[in-house]
């Protein structure tokens, strides 16, 4: 899928609000949003931050999305259990996916092969992107996160939105 | 000056505004004095209170967001504070209680007693950014930051001294219920 289509499937499902740290499989959907005046895109310094400035955007009326490098997990757990899940605020989470089947560089081996571990451990709702099923992916995730007040993570393949 | 008498003289110069209160013993006191639905009381992600306080700031310019961080807090990420300053809003202010230590953990040393905090916040960004030594001046301060556009920043130098006060003992969805209830004016 192009990256606009993908930033459109998200403006379709109410995103409105998005924020995170880059990462070169992220990179097209964050410059687009970056230079769209359909998104606000805050560049975070810090993935926590990113969720931290996520939650105030939701209580403040907004539907959130954070963009992260799975590497940015790490740095998000305490964010997510301390403060998401606790006070029960949905939001979206869009997780690149580094280290995928232990092709990449040593800084990403580890990430990459426990990744969904985390996020089962968190219990936080999980689907891995393809792109034929994208569109009801994403609704999906949007009416999961809404009803169950919780965050939802989507895992972005290198390759799949160009 | 007290802590205690510092989060008291910024509540008597609030009226509508909401506050997003830090992790430890600035949500406990804030509580105690004087609980609304307008305070977000931060339980647990410490170092988050001025990127909620960010969000929430974005999402609603017409509103004014007072973050109450302490020197804690705001050292371990002070990366904020540049993600503030080039994010401007100009309907946030950020106050920081600094009292050197991490007092709810048995007052161990923070950096902050060489950390020019308001400098940091003044190159980062911020439009108005000082330092207050006095609840007095605190009162004048705060008054006036809260008739300009932000962002603004108070340094102010507190006291170790502890008051006891209960733990905030509401339900954290509660908390955010209520407090999206009244910004969002549901």
């Amino acid at each position: 899928m192009h990256h606009k289509d993908f930033c459109s499937l998200l403006k379709k499902n109410g995103f409105d609000f998005c924020t995170g740290v880059p990462c070169s499989i992220l990179s097209n959907i964050i410059t687009y949003m970056s230079g769209s005046t359909e998104f606000t895109y805050i560049p975070a310094t810090r993935e926590d931050e990113a969720i931290g400035i996520a939650v105030g955007a939701y209580m403040g009326g907004k539907k959130p999305a954070v963009l992260m490098q799975n590497a940015g997990l790490g740095n998000s757990i305490n964010a997510l259990t301390s403060l998401v899940l606790l006070y029960q605020i949905p939001m979206l989470l869009i997780i690149s996916w580094r280290g995928y089947q232990g092709k990449d560089a040593p800084e990403h081996l580890f990430m990459g092969k426990y990744m969904l571990d985390f996020l089962k451990v968190m219990k936080i709702p999980t689907e891995i992107i393809e792109k034929d099923i994208l569109e009801e992916q994403v609704m999906r995730a949007s009416r999961i996160m809404e009803e169950q007040k919780t965050p939802v993570a989507l895992i972005l393949k290198k390759n799949v939105i160009m | 000056v007290r802590r205690y008498d510092a989060v008291k003289a910024i509540v008597e110069c609030l009226r509508d505004e909401y506050v997003i209160a830090c992790n430890g013993m600035i949500s406990r006191e804030l509580f105690a004095i004087k609980d609304r639905p307008r305070n977000f009381y931060m339980l647990g992600s410490m170092g988050l209170a001025s990127a909620i306080g960010l969000g929430a700031s974005l999402a609603n310019p017409t509103e004014k967001i007072v973050i109450l961080a302490g020197d804690g807090n705001i050292l371990m990420s002070l990366g904020t504070l540049a993600t503030i300053g080039k994010a401007s809003p100009k309907n946030l202010i950020h106050i920081v209680l600094d009292n050197e230590c991490h007092e709810s953990t048995g007052r161990q040393e923070t950096s902050s007693s060489v950390t020019k905090l308001d400098i940091i916040a003044g190159s980062s960004g911020f439009a108005n950014s000082t330092y207050a030594d006095s609840t007095d001046t605190l009162k004048k301060i705060l008054t006036k930051f809260l008739l300009l556009e932000g962002p603004s920043f108070i340094h102010v130098k507190v006291d170790k001294k502890r008051v006891e006060v209960p733990r905030v003992s509401l339900a954290p969805p509660e908390i955010k219920d209520r407090f999206m209830k009244k910004l969002l004016k549901r």
